[in-house]
């Protein structure tokens, strides 16, 4: 059931690592929320910033070099950014749970599948081991997986790559939360497991009513799961809408070319649309429009002021400089984007 | 691309050993290729895909002896591979190079561009010290970097550009055929076109014929004419890039192409959801590898390994629903719908 009301509302974000080489905003100033039951998509590629932004709602930015320097965060309606260690224990894998790439790393390798799980459970306090234990049994079952009390003795190594990372689903869910976060989930899996795991989590959406923030770089993954999306581009939420609005009319050039360049496993094409030049590093673009070194649109004012998100309709908006209105000589630009 | 064979490959075979206990006694083996044969045209792309560990980079490495096949045939230019003396071998090296998937581990971090470049040069004693930095600066270029780069190290590029030095590099010496292990994989979207785009524009520029490996089948379809689909060890179908995706035979096939995420909300697909892991090579399933989790298997499945046999003219498939055993067998025999993936 989806309601209108937001699980996760996060407004002006900002997080910054102060390294050697002076401070580095991987994350600048994004606003984005998660609505209860939904599952949204974080589109971007590498260093864009979205594990950070995940990290930052779970309270899990190494601090030093880390450091969140502004904004709200905001889950069931309480403020996270203020919260102390001992609550964030509390929130994080009861009301947000969150689950990796590579499962291997988040599971401990001296333990028992059963111990683990048992453990997320003991430790939010959801009753006894004898119904921890029972339980546990109950959410192996869930997420697919077969001979589920035999598996509680089983050892992370034995277990191959997509069983492991069903193992962490059942372990995010176990204090059944509001908010799932999957960073790369499946990016780690062979395409048929991935298959299954997209699969396991629509399913538990639906049943569980558990938001889903989806982090991906795979278009493919966020057509096929997500309802909304945002777009990441250097540290900014470049675009933001409904998934089928953005595929089908992308507006920013980034996004744009972005899904023009994945191969199209239904079509063969002659050749593939490409963004020139090469995804910045964070702090490397002080000034203007981040991606005005790649956009073949760009024109003098996206060199000098940042674009703010303009809304080109009811829940899309767009960081580009085409979209404002008062822009009348790139109205011609604008259309050729479109078209 | 022409009819002439560049290279011919017959029932090729490598089987690591497992070795175990305090002796170090061999116990067991990973089989790892199991009997692969195809063929390469001059000028064509062959893509090979498949989910890890089903034997396609092993089957790569092994068509330059960077892995020494167990068994079978490599034939390139009807020179017979398998039987080269090593300083031959070197030789051969000069016609068939291989482009790596991780640009970071494939370039040594403390050699300069031009010293990179040049290395397979030296190696073949090509050409004066000036000649040889002359090409390397031609070769920057027409790679898409510049000649000022060849001073760089690999660390002061993206992973795109080093990509692109590894292309530069296997084109020194002039090949013929390029063999390219995920090429694209470790880059981002938008760099990942770049590269194809570039290695689609080489291809041309130079005649080349290229082995494209990769596990993404939006990639394959894109740069290949052909294309091979392995499962643990062996070829399970090959064919024209279009017949595969349009019409694919083979149960894996389908469900590994209708498991792939396609770029549009609105795409309403038939998805195939396998159940169960892809089994160890150590311990390949009997007869088809593939029976554990094959939603039509049948009896002669599981006793049987199904040859690769010419279905139609220029499709091959592996698999006993297009074989006379199977179609005797075949109580519960369902033929799978044709264009499952429209
Ligand atoms: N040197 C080795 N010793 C033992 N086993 C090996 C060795 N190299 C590869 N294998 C095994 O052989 C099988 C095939 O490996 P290979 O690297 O060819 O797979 P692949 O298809 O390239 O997979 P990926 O998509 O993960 O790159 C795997 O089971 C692998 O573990
Ligand atoms: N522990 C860290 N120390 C310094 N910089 C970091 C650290 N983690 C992330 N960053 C910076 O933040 C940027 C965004 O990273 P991340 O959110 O992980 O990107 P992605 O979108 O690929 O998940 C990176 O480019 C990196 O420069
Ligand atoms: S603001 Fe300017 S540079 Fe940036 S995306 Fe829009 S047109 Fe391109
Ligand atoms: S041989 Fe049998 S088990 Fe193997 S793919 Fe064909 S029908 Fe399925
Ligand atoms: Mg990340
Ligand atoms: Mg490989």
């Amino acid at each position: 059931m989806k309601t209108q009301e937001k699980v996760l509302d996060v407004k002006g974000l900002r997080v910054s690592f102060f390294t050697d080489e002076g401070e580095v905003p991987a994350v600048d100033d994004i606003d984005f929320y998660v609505r209860e039951g939904e599952v949204l998509g974080i589109v971007g590629e590498s260093g864009c910033g979205k594990s950070v932004t995940s990290l930052s709602v779970m309270g899990l930015i190494p601090n030093p070099p880390g450091k969140i320097i502004g904004g709200e965060i905001k889950l069931n309606g309480e403020e996270l950014t203020t919260a102390s260690e001992k609550r964030m224990r509390q929130i994080r894998g009861n009301e947000v749970a969150m689950i990796f790439q590579e499962p291997m790393t988040s599971l401990n390798p001296l333990f028992t599948i059963g111990s683990q799980l048992m453990d997320a459970m003991l430790i939010h306090k959801m009753g006894n081991k004898k119904q921890a234990k029972q339980r546990s049994i109950e959410m192996l079952k869930l997420v697919g997986l077969p001979r589920a009390e035999e598996m509680m003795s089983d050892y992370p190594h034995q277990l191959s790559g997509g069983m492991r990372q069903r193992v962490m689903i059942a372990m995010a869910m176990v204090c059944n939360p509001r908010l799932l976060i999957a960073d790369e989930p499946t990016t780690a899996l062979d395409v048929t497991i991935q298959a299954q795991i997209l699969k396991l989590m629509r399913d538990l959406n639906e049943k569980m009513n558990t938001a889903i923030m989806m982090i991906t770089h795979d278009l493919g993954v966020v057509a096929e799961t997500c309802e909304r999306i945002v777009v990441m581009y250097a540290g900014k939420v470049v675009e933001t809408g409904p998934a089928v609005e953005i595929f089908k009319d992308p507006q920013h050039p980034y996004t744009r070319g972005l899904i023009q360049s994945v191969p199209d496993m239904r079509y063969k094409k002659q050749r593939l649309y490409s963004i020139p030049g090469n995804v910045p590093k964070p702090g490397s673009i002080k000034q203007g429009c981040r991606f005005a070194d790649r956009c073949e649109f760009a024109f003098d004012r996206c060199r000098q002021e940042d674009p703010p998100l303009y809304k080109t309709a009811e829940g899309h908006s767009t960081r580009c400089f085409l979209f404002d209105e008062k822009e009348e000589t790139v109205h011609d630009n604008r259309n050729t984007v479109k078209s | 691309m022409t009819t002439e064979t560049l290279l011919r490959v017959e029932n090729l075979k490598k089987h690591f050993p497992i070795r175990g206990g305090v002796l170090g006694k061999e116990i067991g083996s990973v089989k790892a290729v199991e009997g692969v044969s195809f063929e390469v045209k001059k000028g064509e792309t062959l893509g090979i895909v498949g989910e890890s560990g089903c034997g396609k980079s092993t089957t790569g490495r092994m068509l330059l002896r960077l892995i020494e096949p167990t068994d079978g045939k490599i034939y390139f230019e009807d020179q017979d591979v398998t039987e080269l003396s090593t300083s031959d071998m070197r030789k051969l090296r000069r016609d068939m190079q291989m482009v790596f998937q991780d640009p970071f581990a494939s370039l040594n971090p403390r050699h300069t561009v031009e010293k990179i470049l040049e290395e397979p040069l030296k190696v073949h004693g090509i050409g004066t010290p000036k000649e040889r930095k002359q090409k390397v600066r031609e070769l920057l270029e027409i790679v898409g970097l510049s000649s000022y780069h060849a001073k760089r190290y690999p660390h002061q590029f993206s992973g795109g550009q080093r990509q692109r030095i590894g292309i530069a590099r296997a084109l020194m010496t002039q090949p013929k055929l390029i063999i390219a292990d995920e090429p694209v994989s470790a880059l981002d979207v938008s760099i990942q076109a770049q590269v194809l785009n570039l290695m689609q524009d080489l291809q041309k520029e130079f005649q080349l014929t290229y082995i494209v490996i990769a596990h993404d089948l939006g990639v394959v379809r894109h740069i290949s004419d052909r294309v091979g689909v392995m499962y643990l060890g062996r070829m399970a179908e090959l064919t024209e890039s279009e017949k595969m995706y349009d019409k694919p035979l083979h149960p894996y096939t389908q469900a590994l192409l209708s498991a792939v995420p396609i770029p549009d909300p609105l795409y309403e697909k038939d998805s195939i959801v396998l159940e169960g892991d892809i089994p160890s090579p150590s311990n390949p399933p009997s007869g088809c590898a593939f029976h554990t989790r094959c939603p039509y298997k049948m009896d002669v499945c599981t006793q049987k390994v199904p040859e690769l046999r010419e279905h139609e003219p220029g499709h091959y498939v592996a698999c006993h629903l297009y074989t006379e055993e199977g179609s005797a067998a075949g109580q519960n025999k369902q033929l799978p719908e044709e264009g499952k993936h429209e």
